[in-house]
């Protein structure tokens, strides 16, 4: 509600602030794993590979999503818009792979 | 008309003198509506790479091992790199450091211009070899191979259509703060346009395994 109110009357001073220190450390994470993603694709995972792929890149999407994108510290209602964007993707992709299993 | 509308205005600009209204929750649900247009947009890309490497597995993996995976790391690392100093551009003008605010957003710029000098040496490398879309070298090979560079170039390329979109508003952001115009008080463009530049970020952590991590 606090929020809220220095939301309307237009002062974004009193914002939550994250520390420089948080960021460096996301971005230390992200570095780290894309190291990670791409020593991983040398190694012969067989059906794995592509899986553990999308796993660490689904991770790093999230860390800028969650913290640089701040979505963790926004009212509920922008993970609601989040969530139904992303549903909608998965509906997507589920329903043409239903077609595209069985087509021949 | 003219009845109803007289007082409401008025209160509105008494209200304006008072203290500017600025609806900022208003302003990021726009921006990220928009964002969620863009990954629309996206995904549907991604979905047609997903369906035409599941009926051509053999080739994608082929033509993958073609594409410059130090070049697409190093890529990777230099627009994670520029989300940093997005964040931290932020992070400064909340702290009203309007010249470190500049450096950071500075830096953000020069990160995508090598970003994008990167990508013109991998497409030249690529298109010296007589692979590009159309290509009678490329017209050659099997319908995989050319269904897979068909998508290297678009996906890639309507992503770096981004990136110099992306500059661009950055710039008009970095005049913008320089002019004061963005400052401690007001910095909810600034925001925008650095959630726009993250969006950017997530679309090439997708693509770089995709098309860049293929072994």
């Amino acid at each position: 509600m606090h929020e809220q109110q220095s939301h309307q009357s237009g002062e974004q001073a009193h914002e939550e602030m994250i520390s420089y220190g948080t960021y460096i450390l996301v971005w230390l994470a992200l570095i780290a794993l894309t190291c990670i993603t791409a020593v991983v694709a040398g190694i012969n995972l067989a059906a794995f590979t592509l899986a553990v792929a999308l796993v660490i890149a689904l991770t790093k999407a999230s860390l800028v999503v969650n913290i640089f994108m701040h979505i963790k510290f926004e009212d509920k209602i922008f993970k609601v818009f989040l969530g139904i964007a992303g549903f909608t993707i998965f509906v997507i992709f589920t329903l043409t792979f239903a077609d595209v299993f069985f087509r021949r | 008309m003219a009845e109803i509308a007289g007082p409401v205005t008025q209160a509105a600009s008494a209200g304006h003198e008072a203290h500017p209204h600025r609806d900022i929750q208003g302003a990021k649900m726009g921006m990220w509506l928009f964002l969620l247009t863009e990954l629309l947009l996206f995904a549907g890309l991604f979905l047609i790479y997903s369906v035409y490497r599941y009926f051509h597995t053999a080739a994608f993996h082929k033509a993958g091992l073609e594409t410059h995976t130090l070049l697409g790391t190093v890529n990777t690392m230099v627009l994670l790199t520029s989300s940093l100093t997005m964040v931290l551009s932020i992070a400064a003008i909340q702290r009203g450091k309007k010249w470190l605010c500049v450096t950071f957003l500075s830096t953000t710029i020069l990160a995508g211009f090598v970003f994008l000098g990167i990508k013109y040496v991998e497409w030249t490398s690529e298109i010296a070899k007589g692979i590009y879309p159309g290509s009678p070298v490329l017209l050659a090979r099997s319908n995989g191979e050319i269904l897979f560079f068909g998508l290297y170039y678009t996906m890639t390329g309507l992503h770096g259509i981004h990136v110099i979109a992306g500059m661009i508003v950055l710039a008009f952001m970095l005049v913008l703060v320089l002019r004061d115009k963005i400052n401690q008080q007001d910095y909810i463009k600034l925001e925008n346009a650095g959630l726009y530049w993250h969006l950017v970020d997530i679309i090439w952590i997708f693509l770089f395994p995709l098309f860049y991590l293929i072994n």
